[in-house]
């Protein structure tokens, strides 16, 4: 049932370099407690990363410190190889709660600002940039869209907008808080083809999901969290009982059948996205 | 008929009054365009009467001088705007009540300043309503200077304004400096509302900063068409305000800002059917 991760056989040399990101003993308070704990990872360039765990394991702050929006108490974190933010090279695309839909923005425009830190001040977007923004928004798909207003696409389109942001950015790692919420079927799919264009052009990713399924599926390793780093490991090794109890804790329902398949169900906050395995 | 035009423009006053109006609409259009989208029509309203204590102490201190008021004026819009974001951060409230506690603040202290100058009543109405017939030569020049620098800044900076203003979290991952614009903003938003203070008023400010972009939202979808549209929408209104009220004899700011809503509602009903015929 449990399907291999989808890239096996990636480049040996690119992972041989700097890594994209490494973590290293990062603890962060939020409001005095502590919301990560001693976090240590290595992510490799080009590598997608998902990250799961129950609500409130600290997903969405990971992704938060990652990006620099939120300071960590101790520890480092090194941004391939060096340990500063070079900003353009970051792209963060939280949950998409956050963004007024009626603002006067076409969807081209939305994709430009990506490039606003590179363009720099005082200067107007080239040539280039607008090819960029064109050339980005064919790679999602939604080159026929350039001109519409933001708020006249539907949710699936929405998120791939920020992917193609994040592509024009030209950012080396993309940084994505449940960017498959709320989608239907067919847009959760779309947003998986992004990936695999995203993948092609060798961005790193990280992702906070809710499906272990499709953490399985279609990320190369995942991280298993719960305030500390329970697992980090490709889905078949990383999804065994032990960590899943440890990551799920009292919120977890195990059910093993004859042939070693695992049933979980995450009964914690919302009953209807249970996630099956 | 072109009578009923050119017959107010033999007299100058009424020509500064047009130039006032058509220049105090664009800008205050151009701004309004972030306040707008920003929800900030509580902060400018604010903002528009907390100017009352400076322009009370440059009275004290320089008497009737229109130029050095202006200066009061501003002085007091900024520090407003300032002590509105450390009196938010400082105490842990609400930024809209700390708005409130600054504004009311500093409305009465204008209030109780101006009180204490006798035969005060005819200038403590003119700032109140606005007297854009009595703008002289020299206002007009003030006007149209200030006026440059608040639409320069935002034609220097408009990507970067975009971005802070649409998704701050993209600005802060790439880290323009957030609030260094959001500053600017509150400084441009302080001229913008000294420069219209003389034309309709600390009370009326808010619907030349509101009303002409509301109206132009309803019709386009880029921020750069809405402020154009914006900016044609307030000079329109500002030039039919000045005629009725010149007309009809009714106050030049009431009448301005009364076409412009009048605008805003025909608006509203035209894009309404437009959406229900398509």
């Amino acid at each position: 049932m449990m399907e291999p991760s989808v890239s096996v056989g990636r480049d040996v040399a690119q992972v041989a370099a700097v890594p994209a990101l490494s973590l290293h003993h990062v603890t962060v308070h939020y409001r005095q407690h502590e919301a990560l704990h001693d976090i240590s990872a290595t992510i490799n360039v080009g590598e997608q990363v998902a990250i799961v765990g129950p609500n409130g394991a600290g997903k969405s702050t990971l992704l938060k410190v990652i990006a620099g929006l939120q300071p960590i108490s101790s520890g480092t974190i090194r941004y391939f190889g060096v340990e500063r933010i070079v900003p353009n090279e970051i792209a963060y695309v939280p949950q998409r709660l956050q963004i007024d839909w009626r603002f006067p923005v076409s969807v081209s425009d939305v994709v430009l600002m990506g490039r606003v830190g590179r363009i720099g001040l005082f200067r107007r977007p080239s040539r280039h940039d607008r090819l960029l923004v064109q050339r980005a928004l064919e790679r999602v798909g939604l080159a026929a869209f350039a001109n519409r207003q933001i708020g006249q696409l539907s949710g699936g389109q929405q998120q791939r907008v920020f992917l193609a942001r994040a592509l024009a950015q030209e950012a080396r790692l993309l940084l994505m808080d449940e960017p498959l919420v709320g989608l239907d079927i067919p847009s959760q799919d779309e947003i998986f083809r992004a990936l695999v264009t995203l993948r092609q052009e060798g961005v790193t990713v990280l992702t906070a999901l809710h499906d272990l399924q499709q953490a399985a599926r279609y990320f190369d390793r995942v991280m298993l969290l719960n305030r500390t780093l329970i697992a980090f490991a490709p889905a078949r090794e990383a999804f065994t009982a032990a960590n899943l109890v440890a990551t799920y804790g009292g919120h977890l329902h195990l059910l093993s059948s004859g042939d070693g398949l695992l049933t979980v169900a995450d009964s914690c906050c919302n009953p209807s996205l249970d996630n099956t395995l | 008929m072109i009578d009923v035009l050119t017959a107010p423009l033999n007299y100058a006053f009424m020509q500064r009054g047009l130039i006032a109006a058509l220049l105090v609409g664009t800008v205050c259009a151009v701004v309004g365009v972030y306040v707008v989208l920003r929800g900030m029509a509580f902060l400018g309203d604010a903002l528009a009467h907390t100017i009352l204590p400076g322009i009370a102490v440059g009275y004290l201190v320089n008497g009737a001088n229109r130029g050095a008021l202006f200066w009061w004026a501003l002085g007091a819009a900024i520090i407003s705007s300032l002590s509105i974001g450390v009196v938010s951060r400082a105490a842990r409230i609400r930024e809209d009540t700390a708005i409130g506690i600054v504004f009311a603040a500093m409305f009465a202290l204008g209030v109780a300043l101006i009180s204490t100058v006798r035969n005060s009543a005819v200038d403590l109405s003119h700032f109140l309503f606005g007297n854009i017939l009595g703008v002289s030569e020299h206002d007009l020049w003030r006007i149209a200077l200030f006026g440059t620098v608040v639409i320069a800044a935002i034609v220097l900076f408009y990507k970067e304004l975009m971005v802070v203003t649409f998704d701050p979290v993209l600005a802060a991952t790439l880290r323009l400096p957030v609030q260094a614009f959001d500053l600017l903003l509150l400084i441009l938003l302080a001229i913008a509302i000294v420069v219209a203070i003389q034309t309709v008023g600390v009370a009326l400010t808010l619907a030349v900063l509101v009303t002409p972009p509301a109206t132009a939202a309803l019709f386009t979808h880029r921020m750069h068409s809405m402020m154009i549209m914006a900016a044609l929408l307030a000079m329109l209104a500002g030039v039919v305000g000045l005629y009725a009220s010149y007309y009809f004899s009714i106050a030049s700011g009431a009448a301005i800002v009364l076409v412009s809503t009048l605008m805003f509602i025909l608006a509203w009903a035209g894009s309404r059917l437009l959406r229900r015929n398509s």
